[in-house]
Order: structure tokens, then sequence, then C-alpha cells
């Protein structure tokens, strides 16, 4: 019998054909497995920047990359790498200098932040100009080729464009807290299409710097437990208070089944859906009815040509926020009805924080560890469950289950409701 | 594939610039019956000329004040245009419409609180070990909600909250890069049948000192008076910014036809590379996409739409290869939209096009708009319109439009 190399729609399969990841818990899937399944959390004092008087001092961060001199893009692109090489040596191409199709990334906005701001302004000491004139004047009459590179827009794609080789033109994605699937989702579009038969997508974040945190902590969305930062993000838990922010990235090798089947690719599993759906209530908040949500897991269930009852385990966006972590509930259990409740969930966020650009990939690489694995990862911090939320979160420990297919959430501000499903080879 | 059910077509255009704001306002620039007179402010963020947005009454698209006050001028911009074009395509009253419209939006980011930052960096005193105050001043003097009117994708949320358009939302970023890939995929994927409809676009607001700044860390910016794009070589390059708003929906033919709405133009072809130009700044960094299209559009493609934003070397680089494209023939003319509008990043590939589907549905550009002299009274031919976009460092880019007889 011939294998089958096209989906239920006829549009090409979509392998995973190698992911590599990075993370508070460390470099590289088999380290971060272990914590994750030990229930091991990344979360810490920030140690970056100091944090005197803020109402939020803690963060998963990576800090042990040594990038120097530090800034959010050069983390960004480092983790980033430090992700797709691991990816690239699983999925085995023969060149690795030359990447076989486009770049997909998933990155923050880029602005330049408070050090090299007070460094222009210092490189003009003794000038009369005041405000953004002084800025524009040092940025006129010193050399900033380096900072220029770094805090572009295009910056972290075309650093990684140009590390790895990849074809064409590097698209970078924001979609809030859902680039990651985004990222995922535009790869699986353009080899349905027909167009390429492989996409290096990326999710990548480095958001721990100062004006970020004090930006999240003005929107009342952080969690204020900073005596005990390892407890600090508990996932529906009835007091949870808040997400931490944390830094990471996850990188996939997406590829059309046909090929990758041809070149002897191991196949690691498959993006069998992907779902979207715009919410219009609010610029924070979902909307109360949860139909954006809903919206979106029904369009990557759909996509997939599956049914609710086919989801095994649910990863979870789960950010600990009061607002997500009901909102997600409810609209699970408008699609999934009475399955939910025999369905686990875990929420990776427990251990490793919200990982912001970066969520929607690296949760869809522990998605595909759980399926490899036969263990689907805990919520950690899980003590005072909230009655409002009944679900099996995995409390606490990691769980033994056959997992054939997950669905994976990522929701963003702005209104950004994304889900994957990925299933087993 | 021409005249397949899967054609893409444009069915609507929203444009705000210096110039005004509506199809009318620039379809007569681009026609003769107004003049072609870019607007510039040379004072304002001297020495930066910048190409300042007409006034707007943001409130005829943006009826809540509530929503524009979560605002600031990049996202408000963005909004309106976007509001512009889905009135233009009729689906501005369809709820069912609006709910399946796909939204692929090329942004940067919103406006940063400038009085802030620099009461921040004067607390934070001279250089050296002098400790940096963010953190005592910043919790307290910024406005919560700024963030929201900063987040690149908020351009999008935006979009959904105030014309609930809510498909699927998208945001590109990367500068030039950006307007491509949102233009590239909202184009592709309406192709190729994953959306039916697509409301595709950006918004650049160029009157920010602190989107000056990041530009012209880069060494992007022109900063002498005002001369135009193909003058600016000898003076160095750069580009003068320029507010634009700029939307446009793309819709698959047979979804079109079904609502009988009248398209501008047909997009027949989007294709966008990245082009290895730093070890060859001559390098043409039109050469591996023209090559793609070559066997559509010769013979018989009336004029490119040039993107050139004036930064050297790379706009010498394309408009010497336009130049060499006109005297073999193979073009009318060559005529670059940052002329007229200023240079939009995000936007620009997006304004491009729209300009170009303007021209095609009134049939005729003004020769001496576009700079040649010309024998007669007649306009150019409009048969085929190539539109390009280059960024300054890399990403390029260009889309083929056609008119629909």
């Amino acid at each position: 019998m011939a294998t089958i190399v096209r989906d239920k729609k006829d549009r090409p399969l979509v392998a995973i054909t190698g992911c590599g990841v990075v993370t508070s818990l460390g470099r590289g899937k088999q380290d971060n497995w272990r914590a994750l399944t030990q229930g091991r959390s990344g979360i810490r004092q920030i140690s970056r920047f100091p944090t005197d008087g803020l109402r939020t001092t803690i963060a998963g961060t990576v800090d042990f990359l040594n990038v120097v001199p530090h800034s959010s893009p050069a983390l960004t692109i480092a983790m980033a790498t430090a992700a797709a090489e691991e990816a690239l040596a699983e999925a085995e191409f023969a060149r690795t200098e030359s990447f076989p199709g486009p770049l997909c990334l998933a990155t923050p906005p880029a602005e330049l932040e408070w050090p090299q701001r007070k460094l222009l302004w210092d490189e003009m000491a003794g000038s009369e100009l005041a405000g953004y004139q002084r800025l524009l004047a040092a940025a006129r009459s010193h050399e900033h080729a380096e900072m220029a590179g770094l805090f572009q827009f295009g910056s972290v794609a075309d650093h990684l464009a140009e590390r790895f080789g990849t074809r064409g033109l590097p698209v970078s994605v924001s979609t809030a807290c859902a680039s990651g699937a985004t990222a995922i989702q535009l790869g699986v579009e353009a080899i349905r299409r027909g167009e390429i038969q492989a996409a290096l997508c990326i999710g990548t974040d480095s958001s721990v710097q100062i004006e970020a945190l004090i930006r999240f902590i003005l929107l009342s969305a952080l969690s204020t437990r900073n005596e005990l930062p390892q407890k600090a993000s508990r996932p529906f838990s009835k007091d949870r208070d808040g997400f931490v922010m944390a830094e990471g990235a996850g990188a996939l090798v997406l590829e059309d089944y046909a090929s990758a089947r041809a070149r002897g690719a191991n196949i690691i599993g498959f993006v069998r859906g992907c779902g979207e759906k715009a919410d219009d209530y609010h610029r924070t908040r979902s909307k109360p009815d949860g139909t954006a949500i809903i919206g979106a897991i029904r369009n990557a269930l759909a996509d997939a040509s599956m049914e609710p009852d086919q989801i095994d385990y649910i990863n979870a966006h789960g950010t600990s926020t009061p607002e997500n972590d009901k909102m997600e509930y409810q609209s699970l259990k408008a699609v999934l009805g009475g399955h939910l409740s025999t369905t686990p969930i875990s929420s990776n966020k427990s251990m490793i924080g919200h990982t912001l650009s970066a969520a929607g990939a690296i949760e869809a690489i522990f998605s595909l560890l759980a399926i490899r694995t036969g263990k689907l990862p805990p919520t950690i911090n899980y003590d005072l469950p909230d009655p409002d939320i009944p679900l099996d979160v995995v409390p606490n420990h990691a769980r033994d289950a056959r997992v054939a297919t997950v669905l994976s959430n990522s929701f963003g501000f702005g209104g950004q409701n994304a889900s994957l499903v990925l299933g087993a080879p | 594939m021409l005249h397949s059910d899967s054609e893409v077509w444009i069915t609507g255009i929203g444009l705000a610039s210096s110039l005004g704001e509506g199809n009318a306002t620039h379809s007569d620039v681009l026609t003769g019956r107004h003049s072609g007179m870019p607007v510039v402010d040379g004072t304002a963020f001297a020495p930066y000329p910048v190409h300042p947005l007409a006034r707007l009454d943001f409130s005829k698209q943006i009826p809540k004040n509530s929503d524009q006050r979560q605002m600031e001028g990049w996202q408000k911009l963005g909004v309106y245009a976007a509001g512009l074009a889905l009135e233009d395509a009729g689906i501005k009253a369809h709820p069912d419409l609006l709910d399946r419209t796909d939204l692929a939006v090329a942004a940067g980011s919103g406006e940063r609180d400038t009085a802030v930052d620099c009461k921040v960096l004067e607390a934070s005193g001279g250089p050296g070990n002098s400790p940096l105050r963010a953190n005592e001043i910043l919790p307290t003097a910024l406005r919560p909600t700024l963030f929201l009117a900063q987040l690149s994708n908020l351009l999008a949320g935006n979009i959904s909250i105030v014309h609930h358009v809510t498909g699927s939302s998208r945001t590109f970023m990367g500068e030039e890069m950006a307007g491509l890939a949102a233009i590239e995929s909202a184009f592709r994927r309406v192709a190729a049948g994953q959306c039916d409809i697509c409301l595709a676009g950006g918004a650049l607001n160029a009157e920010r000192e602190d989107l000056l700044l990041s530009y012209e860390l880069g060494r992007n910016l022109w900063h002498q008076p005002y001369v135009r794009i193909e003058d600016r070589a000898p003076g160095g390059g750069g580009f003068v910014p320029g507010s634009v708003g700029a939307f446009l929906v793309f819709e698959q033919r047979k979804h079109a036809e079904a609502r009988a709405v009248r398209p501008y133009a047909r997009l027949t072809a989007v294709e966008t590379d990245r082009a290895h130009r730093r070890s060859n700044a001559a390098t043409n960094p039109l050469a591996q996409v023209i090559s793609r299209v070559e066997h559509i559009v010769t013979p018989n493609t009336a004029a490119v739409f040039s993107g050139a934003s004036g930064v050297a070397p790379v706009t010498a680089s394309e408009l010497a290869f336009l130049d060499s494209l006109k005297s073999c023939g193979l073009i009318d003319y060559a005529w670059t939209y940052g002329n007229l509008l200023g240079h939009s990043v995000e936007a620009h590939f997006p304004a491009g096009i729209a300009l170009a589907a303007l021209a095609l549905r009134a049939r005729r550009v003004s020769l001496a708009l576009v700079g040649e002299n010309s024998v007669s009274e007649d306009a150019s031919s409009v048969d085929r319109i190539v539109v390009t976009a280059v960024g300054p460092r890399c990403g390029e880019g260009l889309a083929l439009l056609e008119p629909i007889v």
C-alpha cells in the first residue's frame, strides 16, 4: 500500500523532522525535558538589571548563553541560533549552512533599550542640545552600525537568515503571545501550497529588560510573588496572580512529508492543523463569551479534520493570569464538552514562565516530546485548585500517558488566538 | 492561471498621506488633474525633511473617542486607512464578511513618550557610571496603557476592535520587508484558496523623533534640504520619511464576482527575496525577483512604479537597472512613487500597489508626473504595472498588476 503523503483535505502532509529549544531550564531538549518532567522551575530573581522599587522582580531569564554585551536582540538571536542548531542537527540536512527553505520567525518588536539610549545621550556630553535633538545629533555624529544592526525590526531575522542560509525573504511575524504558533502556521501554509519543501520556524524572545518589565507591571499582568520565585507561576490555581515573564526559543524544521520521506528523514511528528480567530472585544481581554478562543480551537480541529474527542492531551496557554486561565477553561469546555474532563491539560508556564513571542514554538516542541516520550509534563504549584476550573491539570508530578494528538493553545494581546493540532508520526 | 476563479483581485483601496485622503485625491494626482507636487515639511524635524500627514478627521473612521484615546498617531492612521479600504470594498457594514476577512498588517511599533524618555535621560546624569534612573521614573511617568499603543500587533488589534475584522490576524515586521511579507502572504493565501478575502497593508507615522532616531542610527535618512530621490546620490543618499496609511482588499475573483464588486486590478504575481547585497554594493536588487516574472512582464508592460527609497547605493543600482529596461524598450517608463508620498517603510509596498491599482482603474498616468517629456497631451499607457519595494539594506520584491477589462 502506498504511503499516504496528503491529508484528508488532499493537501501535502506537514512533518516535523527536527526541533530545538532553549529556556530558563537550560539548553536543549534533553535538559529541558528532564527538568520539566521533574517539575522543576526556572523562575528566579532578575539579576540582569536593578529591580529596586519594582512590584515584580522575578522572571525566567536565560543567563547561561554569555551574550556580551547584553541586549535583548543579541540574546534573542543567540537563543534562536542555539535552538535552530539543535533542530537542524536532528533534521540531518546534508548542508548545515544552507537551509533549503524560508525562515518563519516569531520575534518581539524591536526597540532601543535604556543602556543604548543613555549611551547616545552621553556621547553628546557638554552639548547644549536637549531631548531627542541630542540623541539624533549623537546618531549623526558617531558610528552606530552595530546598534543599527541589532535594533531594527528585521535585525533578528536578518542575522538568522545569514547564519543558516535560509531561502528567500526572511519573515518576521508578531501576533503577541501567539507569535510562535503563527510562525509555525506560516510554514505549514507554504508547504501546503506546494511552494516549498521545508521551512525553519522559530519563536524566540528575550524581553526581560527594564522597560518591558515595567510595562507589564503597569498593565497589572505579572505575578508579584517575588519571595518564592519558583512558586510564582501557578496556572489554574485559585490563588494565581499573574504571569511570569520569561525568555527562550524554540525552533522546528517543518517539511513536506513526501520530500522528507524521500530523503530518509526521521519524522518526529506532524502539524495536523492550525486555527486562528481574531477577537474584536478589547485590547487585552477576551470576549466574555469566549467565541474568539472557541473559534481558534474549532478552526484548528477543522483544519486537522478531527473531532474534539481525538485530542489526547492539551498543552495549555495557561499563563497563570486570573483572566486567561478562566477563559481558556470555558472555551475548551465549549469545544470539547464532556471529553474535557478526561483530557489531561498542563501548562509548561508553571515552570518556564511565559516566553511571550516564543511560547507557541516552545510549547509545540514540548507537545511533541510528550508524544515521543509518553510522558505528560505537570502543572506545578497546583496546591489550591480553582473550583471554577475543574480540569485534570496533571498536578505537580509528571504522568505516563500514550499521546497521539495534542492541542496546543496560544493567545495574545490584541485579540490574537491561535491553536495547533500536533500529531504522532 | 489567467482568468481562472482563483485570480487575486484588488477590490478595495484605503489611502491617506501627505497629499490627503481617499482614492479620488490620489488618483487625481496620478492622472494629472491635480498637481503632483510633494508636500514636504523641512522645519518641524530639521535637519530631516518629512512628508507630514494631511489633516484627517479620525472620527470618520474611528467614531469612538475611547478608541481614539487608546491609540497614538501610527495606529490611528492605520486604522483610518483600513476603514477606507473596507468601505471602498463594500464590506464595512457586512458583519458576516468582516468575520471571515483575514488581516495581514505590516507594522513597526507605536510612538514612545519622548518627554518621559528625556526626563529619564536628564535625571540619569552624565557619562560613565552614573546610574540609569529608569526604575524610579518610568513606573509613575508612563501611561499604563501606552504599551498597547506601541505593540506592533496592536495596529491589527485595533483594526479588529474598530472595524470588526475578525478572521485571522497576522502582523509582519522588518521595515520594508514587513510590507513585502504581508502583501506576499496575503496574495499567496488568496491565490491558493487559503482565504477568500484579506485586508492587507500598513501605516507609517513619519512625524516622530523616536522613529527618526532608529533610522538615523542606520544612516538611512536624508538630512539636507529636500530634493527628489533620483538627485540624492551626490549628497550621500537617504530617505525622506512620509506619513502614509495604505490598505488593500485582496479577494478571490469568484468571491468578488459573487458579490458583484467592481475590481481595480488583478494582482498577477508577487515575488520577494533577500539578495546578498553586502558583498557587492552595486548589485541590482531586483535581478532575482524580476527573473521570476520576466516571461509575463515582457512584452507589453507599461511601467514600473519603483519603491526606491533614496538610500545609497541601492537606489542607484535599482534606478540604473530600470533605465536599462527602458532603453531596451521593455517598459515605457519608471516612476519613483516615493517622490510623491515620501518613503513609508512598512507601508511603502502596499502604498505603491494602491497607486498602481488606482492608475489601472483610471487608465492613465500623467506623463508630467512620471517625468516623461511627452510630444502629446496623451497620458502614458498603463497596461501592466510592476511595483517594486527595496529595503535599504536587505529585502526586495515586486508585484505585477494588470487591468481587468
